[in-house]
């Protein structure tokens, strides 16, 4: 399953990586282990729900005292993806933050980190329920981005086709583990939450159900991307 | 002293009653700062520590609050309040009466704010709850007397470390306070007098007659039992024939979902249609309530229970109880057998009733310790620091408080009594600021100082953190409700994991009846009734006791015996086969099985040495499976043994059992195991890290809620030594972990390892199969399997 990469111009490391290839929209895109879609022909990242400064923000509501190292966390499995694939280009799918204020509230070393991932490469940030709002941050805002194939949003719209979407944190379960996936049909992607703190929706949620077609795959990621038929 | 008052010496005397000798000493220690009572189930326990109030309150002068009554049931409460109405309204005694637990209503509440009884009624949590308001000065002053029932009962969880943390504020606000503590038969006595007193007063014990030796035997079915499992159906044509022959009969199991799998099969065998219900925990309340309505009301024949009627509500009538299944402990077996006849100086009846043909073994060790009158137990540890980090949130809500003044009160309670100012201190930290390594939440602090004082920096958050209120942490359950029109009818719960396997037209059982899944509706499970079908089967949360040490010795030596004359006939035979088929473990040397069986490799290590210490084998042996490439899947542990499962077989015991080897590479191997993250995430809850999650707040998408166990990842990662982590390796070694029985039988086998490589399991390793309790492995074993099924699951829908 886990086929070499067809080359891209990057640095070639990605032919060691654990990911499942398949085509949208004619497309050939890799759905990596990691819970980051890969599109080589247009060496283009894509990552959905990183929930940026989450411990932040529920501290700051009087919640809990979580430990506060999840956005560190994040930041360093986005910084191992880039370095693996060597992507130009970064399109978050919203819920990038885990709301408006969380932007600005990063903790100084964060902040630094997220500015040096950013560095070089053009980043578009999608609009999410989470953070509808353009951060102070750089990189480029947007409510979805269209590209002659493929179009990346937030939230699934019912009847689109090669569309790459998030939102969900759909989840799958095989021989009793359940891990974070990717949903993929003829139709669309929908990527895992690829944030610290996240939790997970069962693929056989009827969110999840309704918007998928029959033949649909659950990707599950982790130590290995793993393709097994979309639990329903 | 003080004296019976004499219009209650009139009423005793007009019901015929004289008081028991331990009674009326009660009365003589009225004045003492401490008191522990020791008394069998029947021996007015309840009415002796309750005599000294009574006798105060009699002359009517008192104002307020004068007695607190702690039980750990709130059903308890309402028996004890009934009980108690009869001598004070028989002797018209001024005393007023009230109770305080989850179910008491709003304006009630209200009622006793402004005009406090007597008497009051409550459970630990709810104690907890009236002490962490602003008030709780005012509402506790005059308080004179505690009374803590069943006190054997709450030293054995951390909700005794909550109470006892809860008396030492009470006593702080009613410095006049005294306490008496009202226990079944213990094996340590003064221990339990250290937990209760407050550090350093001494504490009084009075030991009650014991009154007469129990009548227990096992019960003789005409069918033998199982090699494993079984549940105890096989002796149901002989159970029935002794509930025809007693008044009332209690039928105890060890776990609520072998309670329903025997109560279903019972129901079909009773041709009679003798009246017997059902009661445990995972029932619905109104189920519970009319069991108990019936029972009091003397209409039931019998009840199968779990340890929900462990605890002393007084049914009157019964006449015999049935101990379904090994007792694994002899205290709470002795404790059992109390429940039956609740008249003084009458001997109790009990049967026992072993599901299996080891369980047989163990009941006849059980037996023989009751009679040489051998209780087990095994000692308290120190006040758990996760406990203490509510306590000091609890405080906080109350109002602004000093550090010294209530460190000084958490170190005079007993378990406390040896915490260092800067183990307190961390606890404090981290109620304040999370205690992490980076300093992150200065500005949005839980605790502040302000003032040399510490209080909440929020007051809203008070609410939440009396929501998450308690010690018990219970898997996350469903409620299980009857579809109908109008909402349904609750039936009870089960575990949302064993939800998770259910899909619609599934049967199972629950309250005694098969009902068929229809659907997840609002977090609820939907059912109808399916009368005559073969049910799945409901996995409830059983809790799994461990055997004593002491019984597991005794177990050891009857092992050796040449032949089992005591024993039935169809378990000599049992125990001669595994003599043939394999061997008998023995005291000097390991013996270790290795066979396949349901498409995997075991491997069984019979190393006697505690459920603890063979679960730390467990995870020992698992590790050096890793290493060696032999793809090990899971284990289980029982007190006796531990079974091991994987992908490969053992071939040469050499490399894994080498001591010098074992615990190389261990603690990072024990950090990543599920034991761990599951011990994390109890400790985490009771400590306020993670919220609970209630039942009537939880929503359908479940995107906001992440695993426990990606906060217990992240801290070993970035905040190794981190409080946290340090309860949860404390309650690991304490309770889960036992490298010192590991050692002690390694140093006594001395590499005798006698490994049998077998063509199917044996008759000893057959109970292991059907344990539960099972601890998952992750690593390569699992990864593979994975893959595996995905490869499988992609053929079969012809997509691989």
């Amino acid at each position: 399953m886990a086929e070499p990469l067809p080359k891209g111009g990057g640095s070639g490391i990605e032919r060691s990586m654990n990911s499942y290839s398949f085509t949208l929209a004619d497309q050939p895109l890799l759905a990596l282990a990691s819970g980051a879609l890969y599109w080589p022909a247009q060496e283009t990242l894509c990552v959905s729900d990183l929930h940026l400064g989450k411990s932040e923000r529920l501290a700051r509501r009087g919640g809990t005292l979580l430990p506060p190292y999840d956005t560190r966390e994040t930041l360093t499995r986005l910084d191992g993806v880039l370095v693996a694939t060597g992507a130009r280009h970064v399109v978050c799918l919203g819920d990038s933050f885990d709301d408006s204020a969380a932007g600005g509230g990063l903790e100084e070393g964060d902040r630094l980190r997220l500015s040096a991932l950013m560095a070089g490469r053009s980043w578009t940030w999608i609009a999410g329920n989470h953070d509808p709002a353009p951060m102070a941050l750089g990189g480029t805002h947007r409510a979805e981005v269209g590209t002659a194939t493929l179009t990346f949003r937030h939230i699934a719209v019912p009847g689109e086709t090669g569309e790459i979407s998030g939102h969900f944190h759909p989840k799958a379960t095989v021989a009793g583990r359940s891990r974070p996936c990717f949903l993929i049909d003829a139709a669309r992607v929908i990527l895992p939450a690829f944030g610290c703190y996240t939790g997970g929706l069962r693929s056989a949620d009827p969110a999840l159900a309704a918007l998928m077609g029959p033949q649909a795959l659950a990707v599950l990621t982790g130590q290995r991307a793993l393709a097994i038929p979309m639990p329903r | 002293m003080v004296a019976l008052p004499p219009a209650l010496s009139r009423w005793f005397a007009a019901k015929g009653w004289s008081l028991h000798p331990h009674q009326l000493a009660m009365l003589e220690r009225a004045g003492e700062p401490a008191t522990l009572l020791i008394a069998p189930t029947g021996g007015g326990k309840t009415l002796a520590g309750f005599l000294p109030t009574l006798a105060e309150l009699a002359d009517g002068r008192h104002r307020g609050l004068h007695t607190l009554y702690i039980s750990p049931l709130k059903a308890l409460t309402a028996d004890i309040h009934r009980n108690l109405r009869a001598p004070v309204d028989g002797a018209a005694l001024p005393i007023r009466i009230g109770d305080r637990t989850g179910d008491t209503t709003y304006s009630q509440r209200r009622r006793q704010r402004a005009d406090p009884p007597h008497i009051l009624l409550t459970t630990p949590e709810s104690l907890a709850l009236l002490l962490s308001y602003e008030d709780a000065p005012r509402n506790f002053a005059g308080l004179q007397r505690v009374i803590i029932d069943e006190i054997h009962a709450l030293a054995e969880s951390k909700r005794g470390d909550q109470l006892v943390l809860c008396l030492s504020r009470l006593q702080a606000l009613c410095p006049g306070m005294r306490r008496v503590g009202l226990s079944a038969t213990v094996e340590d006595p003064p221990a339990l007098a250290r937990f209760l007193a407050r550090n350093p007063d001494p504490c009084g014990i009075l030991l009650a007659d014991p009154g007469p030796e129990p009548d227990i035997s096992m019960l003789q079915a005409q069918a033998p039992p199982p090699w494993a499992g079984g549940g105890g159906r096989h002796a149901i044509p002989a159970i029935l024939a002794e509930v025809k022959r007693h008044r009332t009969t209690l039928i105890f199991h060890n776990t609520r979902a072998q309670a329903e799998i025997f109560f279903h099969a019972l129901w079909m065998e009773n041709e009679d249609a003798l009246p017997i219900g059902i009661h445990h925990g995972s029932l619905a309340r109104e189920q519970r309530e009319r069991v108990e309505q019936a029972m009091a009301a003397g209409a039931l024949r019998a009840v199968v229970c779990t340890g929900s009627l462990d605890l002393g509500i007084d049914w009157g009538d019964v006449d015999l109880v049935i101990q379904v299944g090994a007792p694994k402990n002899v205290k709470r077996l002795v404790q059992r057998i109390g429940r039956a006849n609740h008249r003084y100086n009458a001997p109790s009846k009990a049967l026992l009733v072993p599901a299996n043909r080891f369980e047989v073994v163990e009941c006849q060790a059980a037996l023989e310790a009751v009679r040489d009158h051998d209780l087990d137990g095994e000692p308290r540890g120190p006040g758990p620091r996760d406990v203490l980090c509510q306590h000091i949130l609890l405080a906080a809500c109350a109002g602004p408080m000093d550090a010294d003044a209530l460190y000084a009160e958490v170190i005079s309670a007993g378990p406390y009594a040896g915490l260092t100012r800067p183990d307190f201190d961390a606890c404090l930290e981290f109620a304040a600021t999370g205690g992490y390594a980076l300093r992150a939440y200065d500005r949005w602090q839980r605790l502040m100082r302000r003032g040399g004082l510490w209080q909440l920096r929020d007051p809203r958050a008070a609410q939440v953190i009396r929501m998450n209120l308690g010690t018990i942490i219970d898997t996350e359950t469903l409620k299980v409700r009857l579809k109908n029109r109008g909402g349904g009818t609750p039936l009870g719960e089960v575990e949302e994991y064993f939800a998770s396997t259910l899909t619609p037209g599934d049967t199972f059982l629950i309250g005694g009846q098969v009902v068929r899944y229809d659907g997840l509706r609002e977090m609820t499970v939907e059912v109808t009734r399916q009368p005559g079908r073969d049910p799945k089967i409901a996995v409830f949360g059983g809790t799994k006791f461990a055997t004593s040490t002491l019984l597991t010795q005794r177990i050891m030596r009857m092992f050796q015996q040449p032949s089992w004359p005591d024993l039935p006939a169809h378990t000599a035979a049992w125990l001669a086969l595994q003599r043939k088929a394999s061997r008998l473990p023995e005291p000097d040397r390991l013996l270790v099985e290795s066979f396949p069986g349901e498409g995997r490799e075991h491997l069984c290590v019979y190393g006697f040495a505690g459920r603890n210490g063979q679960q730390t084998l467990g995870l020992l042996l698992t590790k050096r499976m890793e290493d060696e490439g032999l793809h090990p899947l899971g284990f289980v542990a029982t007190d006796y043994a531990t079974l091991i499962w994987g992908l490969d077989p053992v071939t040469d015991p050499a490399p894994l059992f080498d001591p010098s080897r074992l615990r190389d590479g261990l603690e990072g191997w024990l950090q990543g195991n599920a034991v761990m993250k599951r011990t994390f995430r109890n400790s985490a809850i009771i400590a306020g890290l993670i919220e609970r999650t209630h039942q009537g707040r939880r929503k359908t998408g479940r995107q906001a809620t992440f695993s426990s166990d990606v906060l217990y990842d992240t801290l070993l990662k970035y905040d190794p030594d981190h409080l946290m982590l340090q309860i949860t390796r404390d309650e690991a070694l304490r309770g889960l972990v036992d490298f010192g029985r590991i050692e002690d039988m390694f140093a006594r086998v001395q590499g005798r390892i006698d490994l049998l490589r077998l063509p199917r399991l044996s008759p000893l390793a057959a109970p292991m199969l059907l344990e539960m309790g099972r601890v998952p492995v992750e690593g390569a074993g699992r990864d593979r399997l994975m893959a595996e099924t995905a490869n499988r699951l992609m053929r079969e829908a012809g997509l691989g």
